[in-house]
This record gives structure tokens, C-alpha cells and sequence, in this order.
């Protein structure tokens, strides 16, 4: 069912375009025109933004972190399998899905582990990809305290799924 | 250097006589002002670059790495690219479309079905503006799902707002960009589609139990980002800040 959303979506939007007499193929080209100069304009930040992280993934930083959360993460009980995951799961959503789908085929989708995991994946987002993408597309230097905020929302989803998953599944 | 201080002192005595009757802002405010306005939180993103790629290379070196690292360094700008041209063709597309549905006012119609949340959350922006549309767009492409038409959505929205920016904010977020934005990093979606595949493929029994967690959750860390994020607003202004600082 969810596979008909997108394409009943593009012929929904076009067809009331047409029912409203536009001329939808030049007005749909005028667009596509102006979001091309997006695509360029988001490619400086990705760049910065993919460097770093992916510099960080292959530096084995994510294990030392690792090991330095895991006696917090015990207090939460957060298990410490879980940790990688929310390390990552802000900063590079690709890599968060493939140490996902890992967690699934060492512990089982039903596991404590799992579920915990699936809920944090399900709840929270990358962060960092839609802070660089949405103000790289208007140049914007000074984000204020939005990190601050964003961070803050994906702490709670990280402490609350662990608690949650305990609640609900007893 | 001293004029800079001197202005952001006169700065902070009107704002300080502005909120006089809160105490508890006030005292949360001067302490936390020299942190968070001076130093952290405008160049946040410079020391999180910075700092995490010194921080891979100390950790590299550590761990003997200095063969991925390097390869890393490279080959990401790469990645980055290839992201931006798949991104590309979907930003196009959903521009596109977007376009389509402005003229012939169906952005109109459901900006109007869901204003009674988004003209709460996003006072300062005028609910028939084309950057109220956008939003309503991007929430909707959210709340479906549609993490392939929410971005290009998204980057519309953000590109109207920046429209509606007062003229000395350039280059700084205003306070319903960053609402927007918190709003975006917190996941909306009511059907967490890839995940409940997965659970799927790796024998979960029901692989949507998950789901009253799942929107607990997500509403809840949705509530803390946008909270504080409407509390920061309150306490830093945008207007007390001096103009953007290269």
C-alpha cells in the first residue's frame, strides 16, 4: 500500500494542475529549473559534513566512545550493543542502517537489543545531514542554538526508547 | 573591538529592562549568555568540524589506522558528489511538482487543513505565505513517509523563510528556521517503513509492535527539541545579536 503514496501523490498534483487549466509541463520545468540550483547550492556543506564523518568512521573513534559511554549508558539501561547506534545515528544515516540491520542478524528483531534498536531508529533522525542540507541551501553561517536543540530531541529519544522498550515489553 | 563590546552591553541593558519582570530568564540569561551567544553555540559547526576531524586523526593514529583514515579523507568528497546528484534529480522533480500544486492552489488548500498546528508552532510567518505552504508540504511528506520528496520540500520552505529574514540576519538562522529545522531532525513519520522491513527480513513476529513506542517516543523528543528550541528563541533573540560575524 505505502508503495502507491508517491506516485498517487506526482498524478494526484498534476491532474488537479490540469483540471485547473495550467500548463503543467512548463510550469513543472520551471521548477525543476530552481531546484537545480539548490542540488549545487547543499553540495559545499555535504562535502565539509561527509569528510568529516567519514574520516571519524574509519579512525575507529566510534569504538574508543564506545567504551568511554558504556558505564552511562549502563545507568540508562541503554545496552551497551546499542551505543554505536546512537553515535551514529545522527551523523550519517547509512551508516546507522547498516550497523542496524547488523544488530538485527547478531541478536534477532525480537530481542531486547533489537527492539530497543528498532524503536531508536524509528524515532529519531540524521541530525547533522539535515542541518547541513537545509542551511547549506540558504548559506546560512550562524545556526544559533539549533544543534543545541536538535541534540537535545535525539537524547531523549535515545534514553526514552531504552525506557519505553522496558515499559512496554516488560 | 571595544566598540563591538560596548554595543552588545548596550544590547543587553534593553533587553535586560525588556524582560525585567522574569527573574529566572534574567539569571539563566547572564549566565548563560557568555557561553552559549560568544563562544559555543553562533560557531558550533566550526568546532564540530574542526573537532572531529582532529579528533579521527588522534584516534587513527591510536588505533593504527592510517590507511582508512586516509582513504576516508579522500574518497568522502567524493560520496558527497555522488549524494548531491542523487538528491539532485529528487529536489528537481519535487520542485517541480511543487510548483504545479502552488499555481494551482492545492498547497493553498492543505497549508489551510493543517494551520491549526503549524500557526501555533510558527507565529512569526503568515499563514497564507508561500513558506507556510512549504512547511505544510514538508510535514505532510514527513508524516508520510516520503523522505525522498520531504528534503526538496523542506529546502523550499527554508529558502522562503530566508525571504522573510530581517535584512541584518543574513546568514544567520531565524527563530522559525530553527523551529523548522529541530522539527525536521526529530522523525515524524507515523509508519517507520525501513525499519519494519528489516524487522521483517531478520524474523521479527510482529514487526510493528514497535509502533505505539515508536510514536511515544517521537513525540516526546519532538516536544523537548521544539520546547527548548522556543525557550532559546525567548532568551536570545535574534535581534540582540550583533550582525553575523565571519
Amino acid at each position: 500500500m505505502t508503495h502507491f503514496i508517491i506516485p498517487l501523490a506526482i498524478g494526484g498534483i498534476l491532474a488537479f494542475g490540469l483540471y485547473k487549466r495550467l500548463d503543467v509541463f512548463s510550469l513543472f520545468l520551471e521548477g525543476a529549473r530552481e531546484g537545480m540550483k539548490t542540488a549545487v547550492s547543499i553540495l559545499p556543506a555535504l562535502i565539509g559534513l561527509m569528510t568529516c564523518v567519514g574520516m571519524f568512521k574509519a579512525s575507529g573513534g566510534l569504538d574508543v566512545l564506545t567504551a568511554a559511554l558504556t558505564p552511562a549508558a549502563r545507568f540508562l539501561h541503554l545496552p551497551p550493543e546499542v551505543i554505536p547506534l546512537t553515535l551514529l545515528r545522527p551523523i550519517s544515516g547509512s551508516g546507522a542502517l547498516t550497523f542496524f540491520e547488523e544488530l538485527l542478524r547478531s541478536f534477532g528483531a525480537d530481542s531486547r537489543i533489537g527492539q530497543i534498536a528498532s524503536v531508536l531508529m524509528g524515532s529519531t533522525e540524521t541530525t547533522f545531514y539535515t542541518l547541513a542540507v537545509y542551511f547549506g541551501a540558504v548559506q546560512i553561517r550562524n545556526t544559533r542554538h539549533t544543534l543545541l536543540c536538535s541534540l537535545a530531541a535525539d537524547c531523549t529519544g535515545f534514553i526514552l526508547s531504552a525506557l519505553f522498550v522496558h515499559l512496554l515489553f516488560g | 573591538m571595544e566598540n563591538i563590546e560596548r554595543e552588545n552591553s548596550k544590547i543587553c541593558e534593553r533587553q535586560e529592562s525588556r524582560l525585567s519582570k522574569h527573574s529566572f530568564i534574567r539569571i539563566l540569561k547572564n549566565t548563560c549568555r557568555p557561553i552559549i551567544q560568544r563562544k559555543v553555540v553562533p560557531s558550533m559547526m566550526k568546532w564540530i568540524f574542526t573537532g572531529m576531524i582532529l579528533l579521527s586523526l588522534v584516534f587513527g593514529i591510536c588505533n593504527g589506522q592510517g590507511e582508512a583514515l586516509n582513504a576516508a579523507a579522500i574518497s568522502s568528497c567524493e560520496k558527497a558528489v555522488t549524494l548531491t546528484l542523487t538528491l539532485g534529480g529528487s529536489i528537481c522533480l519535487w520542485s517541480g511538482l511543487m510548483k504545479v500544486a502552488q499555481e494551482s492552489g492545492l498547497t493553498e488548500k492543505l497549508a489551510r487543513l493543517l494551520s491549526p498546528i503549524t500557526r501555533r508552532l510558527f507565529r512569526g510567518v503568515r499563514p497564507e505565505s508561500p513558506a507556510m505552504q512549504a512547511i505544510t508540504l514538508n510535514l505532510t511528506a514527513n508524516l508520510l513517509g516520503l523522505g525522498n520528496a520531504a528534503t526538496p520540500l523542506g529546502i523550499s520552505a527554508v529558502r522562503e523563510l530566508a525571504k522573510e529574514a530581517p535584512p541584518h540576519a543574513k546568514h544567520t538562522a531565524t527563530d522559525p528556521m530553527i523551529l523548522f529545522v529541530v522539527m525536521n531532525t526529530a522523525s515524524l513519520q507515523l509508519i517507520p517503513t525501513t525499519t519494519a522491513v528489516l524487522r521483517l527480513k531478520y524474523g521479527a513476529a510482529e514487526p510493528l509492535d514497535i509502533l505505539p513506542a515508536v510514536w511515544i517516543v517521537s513525540l516526546l523528543s519532538l516536544t523537548v527539541g521544539l520546547t527548548l528550541a522556543l525557550i532559546l528563541n525567548r532568551i536570545f533573540p535574534l535581534e540582540s545579536r550583533k550582525r553575523d560575524r565571519r
